[in-house]
């Protein structure tokens, strides 16, 4: 049902975890669906993301999409993750089954959602 | 080597009963309708099997029916009845924990201007007998109502819904698909007019039911063709899964005692220790009316189809509830049916005992859920927030 890439990073997740003094933060998804997603960047005075730490609540494809997403944009500047689709987190992880693909969907949002949060703190501060 | 745990999906057909099914594929492959001597013998055997399920519920052999398994026999009970009684009344009382193969076949007869009420649950799956009783009408031809549930394993209390039933002159159909080798049966004490099987849910082979027809009850058949199983159910007889399904019922009572006392301890054993070891969890169904084999557990701030999918990394095989291994991404209608919420469903693991299973193996799967637990818990960003 789940390509290997899927398992791997499902088993071997990547990045999972908090950072304490994250700049951005962003959470999507709702527990009554059954995936919730949460994430933490760590970006520097470039706007380069140093670090991301991601957790996750749902399915096997949601715990590999958000692994996988992370991967993604580490090292990446902010905009350069905005760029970050569902549908390329997807063919990294070489697929997902139809119904999964809202998974990816979440992966995307979550990185946009805490980017915007970053955008926000930063807006606030000036 | 794997470790199986999902008995209530299905079992694994005794080599035994194998060897007595094998002859009827090759050596005696005679259509048991022809009337010439080895298809005579071979009629003769089918009848002896017949028998056998019979005696193992204490009905006739006339009254049983062989079909292609339990959602056949589902739906023969539930359509062919309604078809066949239409002329008494449209009204069909069931429970909305039952199988698919009731719930849908129910649904069928809907379309076709059919009324069916579908009784609700306690909070431990139990249907109300009041509002059983408050639900017939003058027009309720038939109740079914499952003798035990696939998913929590609660156990119905069929005996009182029969006596229900035939005080106000309705008939009443189980499905006993699970209970069958986990509860002992007598369709006269029960109060039961139909009851439904299937071969590969106690060591049988799959590919073989059975549908239990009081004498007197009126059923059309679904499907046209040979008068086979008395016009009943037109097709050549599964010769070889009739063999088997009759020794695997007659052995099913026959180690009834011994093999319910292993499997609940062993199951009891699992429930202990689980409840001991992981903080948050729910014991969905009741503890003492369930199924010797079930247990099954939601786990707060998870998602099943990852507890599912880790375990079987371990040579685990479980089920889960959760809406991510349905197509249609909503969690189990049974589990919400006892009032859980979405995000509890969610995460909720079944396991089911079987007679194979050793305390080592029930050990292992102990220590490997306690282990995926943590995992997926300490990767939660709902248990963060809760803790």
């Amino acid at each position: 049902m789940y390509s290997d890439k899927v398992m791997d990073h499902f088993e071997h997740p990547r990045n999972v975890g908090v950072i304490e003094d994250a700049d951005g933060v962003g959470t999507v998804g709702n527990p009554v669906c059954g995936d919730v997603m949460k994430m933490y960047l760590k970006i520097d005075d470039n706007e380069v993301i140093t670090d991301v730490k991601f957790k996750t609540f749902g399915c096997a494809s949601a715990i590999a999409t958000s692994s996988m997403a992370t991967e993604m944009i580490k090292g990446k500047t902010v905009d350069e993750a905005l760029e970050l689709t569902n549908k390329a987190v997807a063919e990294a992880l070489d697929g997902l089954p139809p119904v999964k693909m809202h998974c990816s969907v979440l992966a995307e949002e979550a990185v946009k959602a805490a980017i915007e949060d970053y955008r926000d703190k930063k807006l606030k501060e000036n | 080597m794997i470790k199986y745990f999902d008995n209530a999906a299905t079992t694994a057909l005794d080599k035994d009963i194998l060897d007595k099914m094998m002859e009827y594929f090759t050596d005696r492959y005679f259509n048991p309708s022809s009337i010439y001597t080895p298809s005579i013998s071979v009629h003769k055997d089918v009848e002896e099997s017949r028998k056998r399920v019979a005696d193992a519920i204490n009905a006739k052999a006339e009254e049983i029916y062989f079909t292609s398994g339990g959602s056949e026999s589902d739906n023969l009970a539930i359509k062919g009845f309604a078809y066949a009684n239409r002329k008494k009344g449209k009204h069909i009382i069931t429970s909305c924990i039952e199988h698919p193969a009731i719930i849908n076949s129910c649904k069928s007869l809907e379309k076709e201007g059919f009324e069916v009420t579908y009784l609700s649950v306690d909070e431990n799956g139990f249907i109300k007998l009041d509002e059983l009783e408050n639900s017939i009408r003058e027009d309720t031809i038939l109740i079914s109502v499952m003798t035990a549930n696939n998913e929590i394993g609660t156990i119905e209390p069929i005996k009182e819904i029969g006596r229900i039933a035939h005080e106000h002159g309705i008939k009443f159909h189980t499905d006993a698909v699970q209970a069958i080798g986990s509860v002992k049966i007598d369709v006269e004490d029960m109060n039961i007019d139909m009851l439904s099987m299937s071969g590969h849910k106690f060591y049988g082979p799959k590919g073989v039911g059975v549908l239990y027809i009081k004498k007197g009850t009126n059923v059309t058949r679904m499907n046209d063709g040979g008068h086979q199983e008395r016009d009943k159910r037109s097709g050549t007889e599964n010769v070889p899964g009739i063999i088997g399904i009759g020794y695997a019922i007659e052995k099913a009572y026959k180690d009834f005692d011994k093999n319910v006392k292993r499997i609940t301890e062993l199951r009891d054993y699992y429930i202990s220790e689980i409840e001991k070891r992981i903080p948050d969890i729910i014991l969905n169904g009741d503890r003492t009316k369930r199924l010797p084999g079930n247990a099954n557990f939601s786990f707060k701030y998870i998602e099943g189809e990852s507890i599912m999918l880790l375990l079987d990394q371990k040579g685990i095989c479980v089920s889960t509830g959760s809406a991510c291994s349905s197509k249609t991404l909503e969690p189990s209608y049974v589990l919400l049916s006892i009032g859980l919420p979405h995000e509890i469903a969610h995460g909720s693991i079944r396991v089911s005992i079987g007679k194979h299973n050793t305390k080592e193996e029930v050990d292992y799967l102990i220590d490997s859920v306690v282990e995926v637990v943590e995992k997926l818990r300490a990767m939660s960003p709902l248990y963060e927030e809760e803790k």
